[in-house]
Parts: structure tokens; C-alpha cells; sequence
């Protein structure tokens, strides 16, 4: 169990390792990958590399055996992120956030939490479960279906001392909130001369889940980004989730907490010790020096899920998972560059207008110099989010879309 | 829910009378299939009940679910067999509450005794400070000084009467016709001078436009132009001294107008929800731009909006000062001790322009702005009840006047000359620290603006 703190089942039937090499036919590779993805929970559990019972295992051979890399997230020992050692607690990633959340909770007094549903019920998906118990209803404050009017609270009681959380039930919703938090929390910090600061944190779920339909699929990181004065993270893990909710707490400036529907229930061993994520650092996932694979929320998912297939192909790429979505860290991303040449991006927004295409421009800006080939930009269709879980499926970006264009820009 | 719906029914409109005899069924069916034209086909049941010859079951039924029924959600509701609309308006509009009449005579002459004159005076002295800022502001906005004004001219009495009833401490989220507010916590005209003109002394740093006043020294949060989106915000705020238990409200301004966004019904709505101790003014000073109130809402103005929400409200005369002071005074007692949030409706005229960039002549009559201007003028109104007094005389008031067009005239001069916020700010205050990317741009435009200086304003320093 010691090289991957984060397991995945991609699927109620599968249980072995996640190879597809050994399948005779791409279309069977293909087909594998695609039914691994329609399991019909985000839940997760541990699968210890040397292949248990299940359909799909490889076939015994021990050369083949010691080729097989099932594992393709980093050695964790080898980042400080994830503590290798056996101490740590195992939860789920809202339980991640749900600890961070009670940790800033109890540290500071100013801190509370805002939204629908919040507070007696626990929140839609148990972020806030026991909280209203343990601080009290004004803590944790149940709102009446109103979201421009609780943001706006909330912008105002940032601005006289609070450090308030808001969170919409789904992101989508927070489109309602998109002129308190356009027009005024992005910008009175600035118009007031620095005056008055705004330190709220909004969250909640967003991107494209099981067939929860257009309405509620919404990528709003993209209708953000270009909001000045606005910080924007995406969390994946929940290792970076509890430290990126503890952070985003601290920060002074309005900051925007992109959660993932899907992955709440994603489960980690996290370290017992406090810890704070940094919001302006990308994540390396795992070094390599083929190409840069830049990529946050569910797709970092993706891409490790082909990554495992890109590494038993003899392809080495640098996964890093950008957190930042506001500011880019192009630190961490412009050294990856330099390194590998090649870049594909694989973000969950539309082609129009997203994550994707704001960081292409970002990086040929700065390093237009290091690129041996243009930017590949792998993201979601300019559709509305069909119901019907076939073609849902279809509008995001699945594995093996991702294998091609790796070895579409690799060869 | 099939037939028992009909039948409940049916026993509804028999409670509380005594069992009839069949005949009597027979009429009152009659009678009701008469009233109510559009029978609905429940009513027919009728027919059947006029069978039941024992009316011990009727009654027990009919009991046990009254019982049930009486109680929504803890809101207790009684039943009546008399379809009854509540009428779109009632016959008597909201008494509105004024304690000087249009001449300046107090109405009740004996509540002189509670009246402070030094307060008063003091009401009055800002009153004719505001007047006369806006009118130099205005012409200097004319004559290209500044680039914007909004006037507050008609609206002194509610903007410095509310301020004088408010606590240093209570959180001010104004729309933007509150200058005076501002001005009665202590803000010189040489700051409003500094805002308006946006050079380096502006507490804003030149970043916003003329009116966009702000002080966190004087609990004023800077002015944010779209519409009502202060409302929930000075509820957030109000949720915070609630939790803090502070001795302070939260207050709010807001137009006509600015009652019917969806943040002001959700502001209200929430802070009846929660009890915050917020105090909603209304400026109902009869035009939005050029939207009059007729078309603004159907409903007989803004105080009545109150009950819908559960929010305690008043109508007050927003030209007699002595009134709206009062009514904030007792308004803001309420709201702190009893942690409910108070609105206040004050009845005025926007004797100005929009803003300077509007022209209020093509849209309503001259003789109406001039009627207001002259004959109801709050100011005025407020100086005959001190002159009548005796607490005020007309040399008082050239001193005053000529006074302050010096103080302005030097204001504005010193405004001019200062310097403009250096090009660093353009880059500050975004966020706490500045971060790569934004430094990055602020060393391309330094750059820029270095090597071609001629192409950008030479009062703007380049640090």
C-alpha cells in the first residue's frame, strides 16, 4: 500500500490493476477505459498493485509483471505533501474539507459559514455536517434561497470584520451571486483604496457530475477568471482540499473554491498535523520529461487513469495539477516547460473561453521560446451538459482522448 | 387527494354552525351555487351530506380536522366562509409622520421642550454645508473641474437629520445621495474635494468616480454604483454585530428605485429571517432617472412593503428634518435592543438632476422642479422654525453662506492643484499583495509610459 495514497475504482466491477495494455485490440482498450469511467459511484477505494481478483487482471507473468507500472501518481515519500509514513488518518475528500472548515472554525472566531442548507441539515453534500451543532445557528447560518442576497451578505460582513464562507449549493446557482461578487467583492478592496478588505471564501460543488443535467454542470472557473481582485483554486485531493480550504481562510483576499462533484467522496490518507496548502503553487503529480500535462479537479483524475497506459506505451510525461487557477503558478509550469517542450492541457471547461485557453495564451506569452510544438488544449464540448449519460459522457474529456493526443504531440 | 378533498371541504364550510335541517342544506347550496358562479365540482357534494340525518360524525370530523388544519408551520390560520380578496390597496394610504408643517411651525407646539437647539442648529448648519457643496460641485462639474456630481438638493433634511439620530459606530452603506451622512461624522469638504477631483490625498486612491465616497474611519463603506447591492450587505454586516453583540446597527440607503431589485426583497426577507438590527431608509424621492414612482411599483409606496416581509416600517415626511431625526432615533432603539430590522420610508423630491449627466427637463415639467425647489425646500423649511424661534436670524445665515463659498472656493483650489495618484496605484489594492503577473504589467506600462510621455498626462507621476 505504500506508493499510492489515492486508489481508484473506476468502476463497481473492476478490482485489478488498471492496465489495458494486455487487451488485444485498441478497441478493446478502448472500450475498458470507457466502461471504467461509468462506474456508477466517484467512491473510492484502495487496490494494492499486485492485482486481486476481477475481471480485468493481468495475466501472471512476472516479466510482464515487473514492466507493469499500475501506479503513475508520484512517490509520495519523495513530495512533502502526502506524509509516507503509516500515522495520518484516512477520510473522504468533503471530510477533508468539512476537518479544514472546523480546524480555521476553532482557531478563529470570526470565521463562519453561509448558505443553503448549511447548518441543521449538515449541507448538500456533509461539508458543514455537525458544525451548526458544535458553533451554533448564527455560526453556521442557514439561508433563505437568495444568492446574490447571502453573497452580498457576506461581502458585508467581510468588510466589518467577519471572515465569512459562502457556499452555494451548487456552483451553477452562484451565477445568481455573480454581481455581488463581480462588482463589488472582486472590487472594493481596490475602489476603496484599500480600505475595506474582503477576506470571504466561496465554494462549492461545480463541473459535470452523473447525469445531474445542464443546470447543474456548470464550470463557473471559467466565468471568473477574468474578475480582478478575485483569487481562484480548484481542489482534487483531499489532501490539497482540507489545505487549500485552511488557506483560502487565511487569505485576505476574496478567494473562489472550486470543488468537484464527483470527487467528495474521493478518500486519502492525510497527515494528523496541521498543515496549509500554498494557493498560488500547482501541484507536481509526478515529474517525468516527455511532455507537460497540465490539468486540475476531476480531470487530474483522468489523466493519471492514461497516464497509466501512456507510461506502459514508454511515454514519460510531467503530470502537474495547477490548483491555481487565478493567478497561474507559472513558475512551477514555466520549469516543466523548459524541461519537456510539449504541453497538453486537459480542463473540464468548454473550448470557448476556458481555463484552457486563458493558460495557452499565458504560456505562449512567457514561453514561446521552449515549445517544440503548438499547445495541445483538450477540454470539454460547447454543449450544455446533456442528460443522458452517454452523450454527458461524450462531452467531457475521457481517458483515451488523452492518450491519443500525447501521442499525437509525442509520436 | 381524490374524494376525501371535496368532502373535507364540504364539512369546512359547515364548522362552526349548527347541523340544519335538509332544507336548510338545500338553500344554502342554492345560495352558494348563486355567489360563486364557477362552481367548483367539489361543491356538489352537497347532495350527499344533506343525507346524513345524525350530526355527531359531521362534528366530530370536522373538529379533529380543524385541529390539524389550524396550525401551518407554527402560523395559526383561521377559516372564514367569506371568499374574501385582500384589495390591491387599502382606502387610507400610510399616514406619513412630520413634526414641522410646510412652513416651519411645529405641529404640536409643546414638543419644543424635547427639542435640543444646539442639535438643531447644529442640523441646520450641515443642512446649508450640503447645499452649498452640491451647488459648487455641480458648477464645477459644468465648467469641466470635475468630470461627475450627483447632487443630494432636496434630500438634506434625510440625509443629515438620519445622520444626527445615528451612533458614530453604526455601519453607513449608502446608495450614493448620502454625501451627508458623511459629512455629519466629520468628513471635510476637503476630502470630498479630494474624491471628487481623485488626486493622491482621495482615501480612494483615484480609483473611483466623483461621489464614491468611503471612510473606514467613519464607519462609511465606499459608495458602489449598481443599484441596492448595499441591502445585503448591510444585513451581512448587521448578522456580524448580532453575533458580536455590539451596541451599533447597520443602516442602509437606497432610492424608489432601488426597491425593486431582487437584492432589496432579499435583504429585507433575510433580515426579518434573522433579526439583524439593520435600518432599510428609503429616499422616495418620486423619480428614478426618468422613471417616475407610478411606474415604478403599484403598490402605495415603499412602507407598506414592510409587513410582506414581517419588517416593522414607517412613513415619515423626508423634508422635515425634526421628523426623520426622530423616527431614525426611536427606529435605530428598536432595531438594537429588539434585534429586528426597521424600514423607513422618507417622502421627498429629487429637486436636481439625476446626475450631471442628465437634463431632469426632458422628462418632467419645469414648473414641478421649481415648485418643489422653492416652496418646499427642507433647508428653508428647517430655517423658518429657527427663525421663528429665535434660535436663527438672517445674519447667522449670510455669515454661514459666505463662509462656506470661501471654504469651497479654497477646497476646490487645493483639490486641483494636488497631484494625481502615481501609476503604482493603478496596480495596488488588487489584491493584498501584489502578485507576479500584475507586476508584471506594471513594469511593461512604466515602461511604456516612459518611453512616450508626450501620450499620456504629464500630472500623473510614473512611481
Amino acid at each position: 500500500m505504500g506508493l499510492s495514497s489515492i486508489a481508484y475504482d473506476l468502476g463497481s466491477g473492476l478490482n485489478g490493476p488498471m492496465s489495458i495494455s494486455h487487451l488485444s485490440s485498441p478497441r478493446q482498450q478502448l472500450a475498458f477505459s470507457a466502461k471504467s469511467c461509468t462506474g456508477s459511484r466517484a467512491c473510492i477505494t484502495v487496490r494494492a498493485a499486485d492485482g486481486n481478483s476481477g475481471s480485468m487482471r493481468a495475466p501472471p507473468s512476472t516479466v510482464r509483471a515487473s514492466k507493469l507500472v499500475t501506479n503513475a501518481v508520484a512517490v509520495k515519500s519523495e513530495t512533502a505533501s502526502i506524509a509516507a509514513t503509516k500515522s495520518g488518518h484516512e477520510l473522504l475528500l468533503f471530510e477533508a474539507l468539512r476537518e479544514g472548515l472546523e480546524e480555521e472554525m476553532e482557531r478563529d472566531p470570526r470565521v463562519c459559514v453561509l448558505g443553503e442548507d448549511v447548518g441543521h441539515y449538515g449541507g448538500s453534500y456533509k461539508v458543514t455536517k455537525g458544525l451548526a451543532e458544535k458553533f451554533g445557528d448564527l455560526r453556521v447560518l442557514d439561508t433563505p434561497i437568495a444568492e446574490n442576497s447571502f453573497t452580498g451578505m457576506a461581502v458585508g460582513a467581510a468588510m466589518t470584520g467577519l471572515r465569512p464562507i459562502v457556499e452555494g449549493m451548487n456552483m451553477g446557482f452562484l451565477l445568481l451571486a455573480y454581481n455581488q461578487i463581480s462588482n463589488n467583492c472582486g472590487m472594493l478592496h481596490y475602489t476603496s483604496g484599500g480600505q475595506f478588505t474582503i477576506p470571504v471564501v466561496i465554494r462549492g460543488p461545480g463541473g459535470v457530475g452523473r447525469q445531474l443535467g445542464a443546470e447543474h454542470s456548470q464550470r463557473l472557473e471559467s466565468y471568473f477568471q477574468s474578475v480582478p481582485g478575485l483569487q481562484m483554486v480548484a481542489c482534487s485531493t483531499p489532501y490539497n482540499a482540507k489545505g487549500l480550504m485552511k488557506a483560502a481562510i487565511r487569505s485576505e483576499n476574496p478567494v473562489i473554491l472550486c470543488e468537484h462533484v464527483l470527487l467528495y467522496n474521493l478518500k486519502e490518507r492525510i497527515p494528523d498535523e496541521e498543515y496549509v496548502c500554498c494557493l498560488e503553487r500547482a501541484e507536481l503529480v509526478r515529474p517525468g520529461k516527455d511532455v507537460t500535462i497540465l490539468t486540475y479537479s476531476r480531470m487530474r483524475h483522468h489523466v493519471l487513469q492514461a497516464a497509466k497506459s501512456l507510461i506502459n506505451k514508454g511515454y514519460d510525461p510531467e503530470i502537474i495539477d495547477i490548483i491555481s487557477l487565478k493567478p497561474f503558478d507559472l513558475h512551477t509550469i514555466g520549469n516543466s516547460i523548459k524541461k519537456t517542450h510539449k504541453v497538453l492541457i486537459v480542463e473540464e471547461c468548454m473550448r470557448t473561453g476556458g481555463i484552457g485557453a486563458s493558460l495557452r495564451a499565458s504560456i505562449m506569452d512567457n514561453f514561446w521560446d521552449y515549445l517544440d510544438a503548438p499547445i495541445m488544449c483538450l477540454s470539454s464540448q460547447d454543449v450544455p451538459t446533456p442528460y443522458a449519460g452517454t452523450l454527458e459522457e461524450a462531452t467531457v474529456v475521457q481517458p483515451p482522448q488523452i492518450v491519443k493526443a500525447i501521442k499525437q504531440l509525442c509520436g | 387527494m381524490g374524494w376525501r378533498l371535496p368532502l373535507r371541504t364540504a364539512l369546512w364550510t359547515l364548522r362552526g354552525k349548527q347541523p340544519k335541517a335538509t332544507a336548510d342544506m338545500v338553500r344554502e347550496l342554492s345560495h352558494r351555487r348563486e355567489v360563486y358562479s364557477a362552481v367548483p365540482c367539489h361543491l356538489h357534494i352537497f347532495p350527499i351530506l344533506k343525507r346524513l340525518q345524525s350530526s355527531e360524525p359531521e362534528r366530530a370530523c370536522s373538529q379533529n380536522m380543524d385541529e390539524e388544519m389550524n396550525d401551518f408551520m407554527g402560523r395559526k390560520v383561521s377559516y372564514s366562509s367569506q371568499m374574501c380578496f385582500i384589495p390591491e390597496e387599502s382606502t387610507n394610504s400610510v399616514p406619513c409622520y412630520r413634526l414641522l408643517s410646510t412652513h416651519g411651525d411645529l405641529l404640536d407646539p409643546s414638543s419644543i421642550n424635547e427639542l435640543d437647539k444646539e442639535l438643531c442648529i447644529e442640523m441646520y448648519r450641515k443642512m446649508v454645508t450640503l447645499q452649498v457643496m452640491d451647488t459648487i460641485f455641480y458648477d464645477a462639474q459644468r465648467q469641466g473641474r470635475i468630470s461627475f456630481y450627483v447632487t443630494t438638493i432636496g434630500e438634506e433634511a434625510i440625509n443629515i437629520g438620519s445622520a444626527a439620530a445615528l451612533n458614530a459606530t453604526d455601519v453607513v452603506f449608502s446608495q450614493y445621495r448620502e454625501p451627508g451622512v458623511l459629512m455629519w461624522r466629520g468628513f471635510t469638504l476637503q476630502q470630498f474635494a479630494n474624491q471628487c477631483y481623485g488626486n493622491e490625498y482621495d482615501l480612494g486612491k483615484g480609483r473611483q468616480m466623483p461621489v464614491h465616497y468611503g471612510s473606514n474611519e467613519l464607519n462609511y463603506l465606499t459608495v458602489s454604483s449598481p443599484i441596492a447591492t448595499q441591502v445585503p450587505q448591510a444585513v451581512g454586516a448587521a448578522y456580524g454585530l448580532k453575533m458580536d453583540k455590539k451596541d451599533a446597527c447597520a443602516v442602509t440607503y437606497f432610492g424608489d428605485g432601488g426597491t425593486s431589485e431582487g437584492d432589496f426583497h432579499a435583504g429585507m426577507n433575510f433580515a426579518a429571517v434573522l433579526g439583524a438590527p439593520v435600518l432599510f431608509i428609503c429616499r422616495n424621492n418620486g423619480w428614478a432617472i426618468s422613471t417616475p414612482t407610478s411606474e415604478q411599483f403599484r403598490s402605495d409606496g415603499v412602507a407598506i412593503k414592510g409587513q410582506a416581509y414581517g419588517v416593522r416600517s414607517i412613513r415619515v415626511d423626508g423634508n422635515d428634518a425634526l421628523a426623520v431625526y426622530f423616527a431614525v432615533k426611536n427606529a435605530r432603539k428598536m432595531a438594537v435592543e429588539e434585534f429586528r430590522p426597521i424600514l423607513i420610508e422618507a417622502l421627498t423630491y429629487r429637486v436636481g438632476h439625476h446626475s450631471t449627466s442628465d437634463d431632469s427637463s426632458k422628462y418632467r415639467s419645469v414648473d414641478e422642479i421649481e415648485y418643489w425647489r422653492t416652496r418646499r425646500d427642507p433647508v428653508a423649511r428647517l430655517r423658518m422654525f429657527l427663525q421663528s424661534n429665535r434660535w436663527w436670524d438672517d445674519e447667522n445665515e449670510d455669515l454661514l453662506r459666505q463662509d462656506l463659498r470661501t471654504q469651497m472656493m479654497s477646497v476646490l483650489h487645493n483639490a486641483e492643484s494636488k497631484k494625481k495618484p502615481g501609476l503604482s496605484n493603478l496596480f495596488e489594492d488588487v489584491y493584498d499583495v501584489i502578485p507576479q503577473n500584475l507586476k508584471e504589467q506594471e513594469q511593461e506600462t512604466q515602461a511604456i509610459v516612459g518611453k512616450y510621455p508626450k501620450d499620456y498626462p504629464s500630472d500623473v507621476p510614473l512611481d
